[in-house]
């Protein structure tokens, strides 16, 4: 029986001075270019923790708010606000910066992290009013004073953690001379376990799953964990799992880039399927480099920088119970490594192919979700709105297959696709955002089946030229069917029956 | 113009000359293909990439210019373009690559 999605939790981080100090294109620049306009005007456009709350399209990730609404809403959105949001939803949270320095610090299991007193002491105050994070505070210890913090940062390379500015913390390397484990790739790396975890935490409270029934964890963000002899070693996974106290779970991770959470639901999938495990876990946490990516064009074009955010999720994958949606194992999309690049043959390979095999048409999917990269991220630096114009390759294609009149397809666009909701941290985005809303949507009869299509630009890593993709599709479950038993009786029977009949064969020859 | 591909897109211009290099564009959005187009023609327009500054005028065209179309066996541009030539802008791509070549490529056909 296909194994099904039992939840999927979704968190946002707001770390507007991360934009500042740790995102890529802000590091690059002030190496490149200390004194750049950018870099001064930048902090102007950083947005405050409740506009960034308020966000509709951050309401939209977090299960606040509808996909459906979102894409009847004009845009700008960053202009707009929801009407008496919450930082807590209905599929997670979006932390505060604060909050998020302290789940880093007890994420930190080798001393690396180290917080300010005063602001341990606050950060404290919070941790006590979550109701998830209470049970940790006692883990923040008192904090250290800021000399020490500072001595950390101006002569050891450690990497600092601000507020507003302020120096309150630093990430410390974790060895002297090993550049796998400087300070700069220890906070990507406690960023993304930090995140994780909050991410699990969401999972486990808001679908009330025992911890102890969860028996494997696959990670599957973009960042590599290990020392200098194996720089991605691992073991995010299990690292996540320890803090979020599954302790009957084991677990690894897998990358391929923005498609690693497709592949990892599909390997999660099988393993539940046949019978290896019955509770697989997917989690991944965000990307610190990524913050900001955009931030020059958006600057450039006097908006927000509203790449200000890490995000995270957590999927269960559980044994069929007969009510939550079905993974359908048998009809795998895979662009394969003969398959070709151009992206009638991706698409081709990832939505056609496993549309054939599982005898559907490209009409019977209600919703696709390919990149759900917001749109308003990506437009301003010229990439466009990327999950447009995937429904609208899909849609193309369907019209060559002769499956969709071409007068139809901006039709099909608008009708078989969520506009863009998530932010631009690569893996994040990629396919499995639709889970929590298309979920949703399935249990309460509204759609009937999604696919997840997960795409990946294997490039970047200078191994391949090659692409990658792998989707699937989930659809409602049709219930349990009890199998079929035959008694010791019933067979007696029927071997006798067959005996009569080959024993009047041979009479009558 | 990713920092990379332009220092590639300069050492081949040494390598083998202006006049003998065209480059060919696949770029989804029209801003974000003229902007390519400027940079390996009249220069990096960010002025962050290692054409900032220096004009190379090299013939520049977008796949789905008609110019580089023709040049194609169509069974194979059907296969490998047909699809995003019905997904993409064509018309503004066309106008803003075209545009940005008339200006500032100093080899013409």
């Amino acid at each position: 029986m296909f194994p099904v999605i039992k939840g999927a939790s979704y968190i946002l981080v707001n770390a507007p001075d991360m934009v500042i100090h740790n995102g890529t294109t802000q590091t690059l620049e002030r190496e490149t270019n200390p004194d750049s306009e950018y870099l001064k005007k930048a902090p102007e456009h950083l947005r405050a923790f409740d506009d960034v709350v308020a966000y509709p399209a951050n309401q939209t990730y977090i299960g606040n708010f509808d996909p459906i609404e979102l894409g009847e809403m004009a845009r700008p959105w960053y202009d707009k606000k929801i009407e008496g949001a919450s930082r807590f939803g209905k599929f997670g949270e979006i932390m505060p910066q604060d909050e998020f320095y302290g789940l880093m610090k007890i994420s930190d299991a080798f001393d690396l992290v180290l917080l300010e007193k005063g602001f341990t002491a606050n950060v404290k105050i919070k941790f006590e009013a979550h109701n998830l994070l209470k049970g940790f505070s006692v883990k923040l210890g008192n904090g250290v004073e800021i000399e020490e913090i500072e001595k950390a940062v101006d002569n050891l390379g450690a990497e600092g953690l601000y507020m507003n500015g302020r120096l309150v913390g630093c990430v410390k390397r974790a060895h002297e001379f090993d550049k796998a484990l400087t300070a700069h790739v220890m906070i990507e790396n406690l960023a993304v376990k930090a995140s994780g975890i909050l991410a699990v935490l969401h999972l486990v409270d808001k679908f009330g799953i025992n911890k102890d029934d969860i028996d494997y964890i696959i990670e599957c963000s973009e960042e590599a964990c290990g020392d200098m002899n194996q720089r991605g070693g691992g073991n995010f996974a299990k690292a996540i799992g320890e803090v979020a106290g599954l302790k009957n779970a084991t677990g690894c991770d897998i990358r391929g880039f923005c498609a690693a959470p497709t592949h990892a639901l599909l390997n999660a999938a099988s393993l539940v399927q046949s019978g290896v495990f019955k509770n697989v876990l997917v989690v991944a946490g965000g990307s610190l480099a990524k913050l900001g990516m955009n931030g020059r064009d958006h600057v450039k074009k006097g908006m927000p920088i509203m790449e200000d955010i890490l995000g995270g999720f957590a999927i269960l994958v559980s044994e069929n119970d007969g009510i939550n949606p079905v993974i359908r194992t048998d009809c795998a999309g895979r662009h394969t490594i003969g398959a070709g690049a151009s992206p009638q043959a991706v698409i081709e390979a990832i939505v056609a192919s496993p549309l054939e095999r599982a005898g559907l048409k490209f009409n019977d999917i209600d919703v696709y979700a390919p990149e759900m990269q917001n749109p308003e991220v990506t437009e301003p630096a010229g990439a466009g709105d990327v999950p447009t114009a995937n429904y609208k390759m899909i849609g193309a294609l369907a019209v060559k297959e002769g499956q969709l009149e071409k007068s139809k397809l901006s039709e099909f666009v608008k009708k078989h696709g969520y506009v863009g909701y998530a932010p631009t941290q690569g893996h994040v985005p990629s396919g499995v955002p639709i889970i929590g809303h298309g979920r949703e949507k399935i249990l309460n009869g509204e759609i009937t089946r999604f696919m997840v299509i997960g795409k990946g630009s294997l490039f970047l890593g200078r191994m391949t030229n090659l692409f990658d993709g792998v989707s699937f599709i989930v659809e409602k479950n049709p219930g349990k069917t009890e199998e079929k038993t035959v008694s010791k009786e019933e067979i007696k029977n029927m071997v006798a029956d067959a005996m009569k009949e080959f024993a009047s064969y041979l009479f009558q020859k | 113009m990713d920092l990379e591909i332009q220092q590639r897109v300069k050492d081949l211009t040494e390598k083998y000359g202006a006049e003998n290099i065209v480059v060919l564009l696949g770029g989804a959005e029209a801003e974000a293909a003229g902007l390519s187009a400027e940079t390996v023609t009249a220069g990096d327009p960010t002025y962050a990439g290692p054409l900032a500054g220096i004009s190379l005028g090299l013939m520049v065209y977008h796949v789905l210019e008609d110019e580089v179309r023709n040049e194609f066996d169509p069974e194979v541009y059907d296969e490998q373009c047909g699809l995003m030539e019905m997904v993409l802008d064509v018309d503004a791509i066309k106008q803003e690559v075209g545009s940005i070549r008339e200006q500032y490529t100093q080899f013409k056909d």
